[in-house]
């Protein structure tokens, strides 16, 4: 949240709407520990990330829905899953993001 | 007003957990913790007590985690998921003197989750090769560093130097701070001399009373590592509000409901 922090309060002064994402669970290795964020404005603008590249462009589209529909959603990026092929979680661990409208 | 409580607190270094369920109907649900106070709602009051407790549990080790919770807060329950940030700097443990007891006392204090400091004016004594645990190691007399050093409630002073020259200058400014805990070790007759001087210096016996002297719960300890454990478990218990002993002699349920008492 810190490093995400400036920019986000930027946003919201501008009168962007803003989602944030964060991760709340890692198993095995994963390149961002629990707690790291990224956020979306309606714009199109990112800062901060939950795993040092390797899914921000998903979790960027997961952020851009949050905005325009207000659902909170909780997806897993990870070896095992069909998503992790498509957007290639090259670190080899799982992660559990939760992304959210920040109306709060 | 949760986000912008949320940035104020960060912006000023002050202790708080942000709390989020991530599932269910209700997700999105916030709870933002201070020390003292506490906004938003999880859904149930059961459930917003428990999230506060654990909150603040997280805030004394300065760890984030998910948690997992009954629907109105009963901790076996798995029904709900809270995701609990908790923004607070490692808590600081100052060991002064280094000796064999302060290199088990640092590795302890890590294992607790603390920034541990070991102090000592001697410089031959007072290296990281001897107390490979501490995340510093700083050559000073400990009533001059001590004055100069950062303390809050969360902070624990470790007194392992039971010279006379060294802690009885070195309480004197413990005990003029917000520590949490203060111990020092020395024989019962050790610190009486230590009251004695104390009281000659003006403390007060509120003041005499906040020093855990002798050091540690009483469980026997004779090596190092077991003062260590001794010493380490007085802190969790002081903490706590408890008085030590075996839970199997107790009635007391095992754990604190931290709805009612503060981490401090």
């Amino acid at each position: 949240m810190i490093d995400v922090l400036d920019t986000v309060e930027r946003w919201r002064r501008e009168g962007q709407r803003v989602a944030v994402a964060t991760v709340v669970g890692v198993e095995k290795s994963a390149p961002r520990d629990p707690g790291a964020m990224l956020a979306v404005n309606e714009r199109g603008d990112v800062a901060g990330s939950v795993s040092g590249g390797c899914v921000e462009s998903a979790v960027y589209e997961e952020g851009q829905d949050a905005i325009a529909t207000g659902r909170p959603r909780l997806v897993t990026y990870g070896i095992s899953d069909a998503d992790a092929i498509s957007v290639g979680l090259t670190c080899g661990g799982t992660i559990h993001v939760f992304v959210e409208r920040l109306d709060w | 007003m949760i986000f912008e409580r949320l940035a104020a607190a960060l912006r000023a270094e002050t202790p708080v957990a942000l709390v989020t369920r991530i599932d269910g109907a209700q997700s999105g649900a916030k709870l933002l913790v201070f020390e003292d106070e506490v906004l938003g709602d999880l859904g149930t009051p059961g459930l917003n007590v428990a999230a506060a407790g654990e909150a603040r549990a997280l805030l004394a080790v300065g760890e984030t985690a998910m948690r997992t919770f009954g629907e109105d807060g009963e901790p076996v329950g798995v029904e709900v998921r809270l995701f609990i940030a908790a923004y607070a700097p490692k808590p600081a443990m100052y060991v002064f003197g280094a000796i064999d007891f302060s290199r088990a006392m640092a590795r302890i204090g890590k294992y607790l989750g603390y920034h541990v400091t070991v102090i000592d004016a001697r410089p031959i004594f007072a290296t990281k090769q001897r107390i490979p645990d501490a995340d510093d190691v700083v050559v000073a007399w400990p009533d001059e560093f001590l004055s100069q050093a950062p303390v809050d409630y969360r902070t624990a002073l470790i007194v392992l130097t039971h010279d006379v020259k060294f802690d009885i200058p070195l309480l004197q400014v413990a005990l003029r701070t917000d520590a949490g805990y203060i111990g020092a070790m020395g024989s019962r007759r050790t610190h009486a001399n230590r009251i004695d001087a104390l009281r000659s210096a003006g403390v007060s016996e509120a003041d005499l009373g906040r020093v855990s002297a002798p050091i540690g719960l009483d469980i026997g300890a004779r090596t190092p590592e077991e003062t260590a454990i001794s010493i380490a478990a007085e802190i969790v218990a002081l903490r706590e509000r408890r008085r030590g002993g075996r839970l199997s002699d107790g009635t007391l349920p095992v754990h604190n409901d931290r709805s009612v008492v503060s981490t401090s």
